[in-house]
């Protein structure tokens, strides 16, 4: 059975609207489909990487050079990125919005997968504000996100579930 | 083998308008050999992420000369970010790696495979535009003018001796240097 997610392309469309330049991504199957209608817009340069510390850093280059990138990985790949997260976008204070696949995610039963059990703990250890996308009833959240992390000038993540 | 202070320094005479993100061994060594600190970023933290951070500003600024001060450790913390950048493909990003074998700033020890890595051959494999490779100080003096002014991403290996004593300058952090460079970038692009 497929699983319940937000649109693609809707939530395209409310990255668009922030005003985002650039995805800077690593693939993942929780979020898979997301690729082809990434592929097919213009209006945001695909920056595809092959591990995921390295999205934060092209991403800190990116917004120093004036423009405003957002990083889509998964949360296994968020937990690879942890030093780039402290050394750079924690310390540096970037109004970084970070697109997590929320891998083990479950509506109605706790998570037995650790990849789920340990995200939401690491980012509020890390203060980390995150906001939940489990379908297009929860897309007022991005702009809320890029708001948050463009005022406070600090990441901010959006976990997006597909269960 | 080519003293990496004078690599430097040569690089330095030639970095024009550029931005130079320096790391670990470069980062110490720029310092006193900067001609525009203002367009400087010493790269700290982030374990190997120079090159990305460098790629990032490379795209961001497409018309503005970028030049990565890189490490062999770092860049083998980071080995990914090779295939990344010949992906995205800048041709404003020239990317020199210090190959001196050993972790410089941590006293010495030697990097994985130390003196058997090719890194000039993982660049071009990778997919760099082009890879370079120098020992000798007055060759590499007499080709950069030229390399500088190649269509990117260019690599440039420079073989470097194993000192095992770091750089006597200090470590500035990096919340500075990128303010810094900020402020710099800014005052660049509203004067044009």
């Amino acid at each position: 059975m497929a699983g319940q997610h937000v649109t693609a392309a809707r939530l395209l469309e409310e990255l668009k609207k922030c005003g985002f330049t650039h995805i800077v991504w690593l693939a993942d199957g929780e979020t898979s489909f997301m690729w082809e209608a990434m592929t097919r817009q213009r209006e945001m340069t695909l920056v595809p990487v092959c591990r995921e510390g390295e999205a934060i850093a092209i991403a800190a280059g990116l917004l120093l050079g004036g423009k405003k990138p957002l990083v889509f990985h998964q949360n296994t790949g968020f937990f690879e990125s942890g030093d780039s997260v402290r050394g750079l976008a924690l310390d540096l204070k970037l109004p970084l919005l970070l697109l997590i696949s929320y891998r083990g995610w479950k509506r109605n039963a706790p998570s037995t997968d650790s990849a789920a059990i340990y995200l939401e703990p690491i980012l509020d250890t890390w203060g980390i504000r995150h906001y939940l996308l489990t379908s297009d009833e929860d897309l007022a959240n991005v702009a809320t996100a890029e708001k948050e992390a463009r005022e406070a000038s600090r990441p901010v993540a959006l976990l997006i579930t597909n269960e | 083998m080519i003293d990496s202070f004078e690599a430097l320094r040569v690089i330095s005479q030639h970095r024009g308008e550029a931005i130079v993100v320096a790391t670990m061994t470069a980062n110490r060594e720029w310092v006193p050999l900067s001609t525009r600190r203002d367009l400087d970023c010493l790269f700290t933290g982030a374990m190997g992420k120079a090159s990305s951070f460098g790629l990032g500003l490379a795209l961001a600024l497409p018309e503005h000369k970028v030049i990565v001060l890189d490490g062999d450790g770092s860049l083998l913390m980071n080995l990914g970010t090779l295939v990344t950048i010949a992906h995205m493909a800048p041709a404003n990003l020239a990317h020199f790696v210090f190959e001196n074998g050993i972790y410089r700033t941590t006293k010495g020890q030697p990097v994985p495979n130390a003196g058997r890595t090719n890194f000039k051959g993982l660049a071009e494999a990778a997919g760099y535009r082009r890879s370079y490779e120098f020992s000798d100080l007055e060759k590499f003096r007499a080709a950069l003018e030229g390399i500088l002014s190649e269509r990117g991403p260019v690599f440039i290996c420079l073989k470097v001796p194993p000192t095992a004593t770091p750089p006597p300058y200090p470590m500035i952090q990096l919340a500075d240097t990128v303010a810094t460079l900020a402020a710099g970038l800014k005052r660049l692009y509203e004067k044009r």
